[in-house]
């Protein structure tokens, strides 16, 4: 289901020290990419509780990126390592529950990867336009 | 570890238990024996009990399970001073408690576990109409172990948890009562340390083997209704969604209290986090059309999968607690199958297997995260 008119709203976490700088230094470079991005910055992908993730899955946001800086490179040493568990299983449980675990994305972009982080929200909002809207959005029962 | 059959006398395989555990209290092994005991009015509940002679009371093959004894132990055992104490534990139990002392709320530093292979048991409820009308059959399930086909009375069905159980044997404690494959009027098979044995004066005896037949047998029963029920559970998730499954449930938390390895004392969603303000109740209802209330019904339930489905034990004592009848234990365990195979991780097994969470390897899912 493609619609034209339909606008992907995504809810990002970012850690503030990789991509939520390259997300900045996209902006400082003009690098264009789409606007569908409602940034939420945290310390580390590591603090990313996945509840969260499910609130905005479940309150209808079209998707969910979590971005963190590229492994050995956590300012915490090991947050995105433990943050790598935590979503993947947080992806199996979505998918398992009959919910669309694809609308959940976890990405390393680095604080001089401003063209990755744009490319990144490109590639997801393309993605998420092929899915349509989020059914949740409309679904009152959850 | 050293194997050794308990004489049972005239029949009476409860009283060659009772006496077993009285040994440990009067040969000063350990200060209090932790194990269901009937109460004067005939139910069963977990006590501590540091006089032997209270320990007439106690019935380590009472067929009941309400709450999993794992959540009692924490409290007489996570932290110094603590005594020395035995816990009397069916093998789910035991599995709840591996996972609790990773989860740091309780201890194995002087206890003694005490597991008994278990032949399935009936909810609180059953038990008791049992009670009243006629009696329980222990007696027939326990002489149903030599065969492992032990069936619950006419009329009556072991616990859903139980049905899908298998793994009903004790393994992994100090000592393990092995009552599958064996004729207890025979004697009461056991294994323990030897220095166990020194102490209570049990000399080596070879059970009556077979054991491990039998245990296989009602293992591959029990897996057979498991996968019958994960089958049907996991359509129904993927039909219904988790919201689907759960729309019946009045958010009491049952399934959480009852939980044994739920443990934090304010669980997130009796937290202010979510406590919404009135208005934005009204925001949702307001972009949605009608906003389902109790709020966050669905993400309770999908977090508790998050925080608690890699430790399941199995026991399914929150399906049991839960008044709308949901299939709680059912989501967890087909659930919890996935989740385990993907972190190659096997809940109670051991605490030297780290919990997959709290972990991790740099050398893992390295493609993930970078894709282009
Ligand atoms: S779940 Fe298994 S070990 Fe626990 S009471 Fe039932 S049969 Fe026994
Ligand atoms: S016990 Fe049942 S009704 Fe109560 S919160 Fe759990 S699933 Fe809902
Ligand atoms: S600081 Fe960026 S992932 Fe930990």
């Amino acid at each position: 289901m493609s619609d034209e008119s339909f606008e992907p709203k995504i809810v990002a976490f970012l850690c503030n020290w990789c991509t939520y700088t390259g997300a900045d230094l996209a902006g400082t470079s003009r690098i264009q990419y789409p606007p569908n991005v409602r940034i939420i910055r945290l310390m580390c992908s590591g603090s990313v509780d996945p509840t969260y993730v499910l609130k905005a899955l479940l309150d209808g946001a079209d998707g969910v990126l979590i971005g963190g800086c590229h492994p050995g490179d956590c300012h915490y040493q090991s947050g995105n390592y433990k943050a790598r568990r935590r979503i993947i299983a947080l992806k199996e449980i979505v998918k398992q529950a009959g919910l669309d675990e694809e609308r959940v994305w976890l990405r390393w972009v680095s604080a001089s990867e401003g063209q990755r982080f744009a490319d990144v929200v490109t590639q997801m909002v393309g993605a998420l336009k092929e899915k349509g809207p989020n059914p949740l959005r409309q679904e009152w029962a959850v | 570890m050293m194997r050794t059959v308990i004489p049972v006398e005239n029949n009476d395989v409860l009283g060659a238990a009772r006496g077993f555990l009285k040994q440990l209290l009067e040969k000063e092994i350990v200060e209090a024996v932790l194990a269901p005991m009937e109460t004067p009015s005939g139910s069963v509940t977990p006590a501590l009990v540091a006089d032997p002679a209270l320990l007439d009371a106690a019935n380590p093959f009472a067929p009941v399970m309400g709450l999993n004894a794992a959540r009692v132990v924490g409290p007489v055992s996570a932290r110094e001073p603590r005594g020395r104490i035995a816990a009397v534990l069916r093998p789910c139990e035991m599995r709840a408690l591996v996972e609790l002392v990773k989860l740091q709320q309780a201890a194995l530093e002087d206890l003694v576990t005490i597991v008994v292979d278990c032949p399935g048991t009936y909810r609180v409820t059953d038990y008791d109409a049992m009670r009243a009308n006629g009696g329980v059959n222990q007696d027939d399930l326990l002489a149903a172990m030599q065969s492992g086909e032990a069936a619950p009375r006419e009329g009556y069905v072991f616990r859903d948890g139980c049905q899908m159980c298998e793994k009903p044997h004790a393994e992994g404690a100090d000592i393990t009562f092995e009552l599958f494959g064996a004729n207890l009027s025979a004697g009461i098979p056991l294994s323990l340390p030897d220095e166990l044995a020194e102490k209570l004066g049990l000399a080596p005896a070879d059970g009556p083997g077979g054991r491990a037949e039998v245990v296989e047998k009602v293992a591959a029963a029990r897996r057979q209704a498991r996968d019958t029920r994960f089958s049907e559970i996991r359509q129904r998730l993927a039909n219904e969604g988790i919201a689907g499954v759960f729309a019946s449930c009045i958010r009491c938390h049952n399934c959480m209290t009852t939980c044994p390895i739920c443990y934090c004392k304010t669980c997130l969603f009796k937290s202010p986090i979510f406590d919404h303000d009135p208005a934005q109740y009204l925001n949702w209802a307001q972009r949605k059309g009608a906003y389902r209330l109790p709020a966050d019904t669905t993400i309770f339930h999908l977090t508790r999968l998050n925080h608690m489905v890699l430790s399941c034990i199995g026991c399914g004592v929150c399906s049991d607690a839960c008044p709308a009848d949901l299939p709680v234990a059912r989501v967890f365990r087909a659930v919890g199958q996935d989740l385990q195979a993907l972190f190659e991780y096997e809940p109670g097994r051991s605490v030297d297997d780290p919990l997959p969470l709290i972990t991790f390897r740099e050398d893992e899912w390295t493609g993930v995260g970078e894709e282009r």
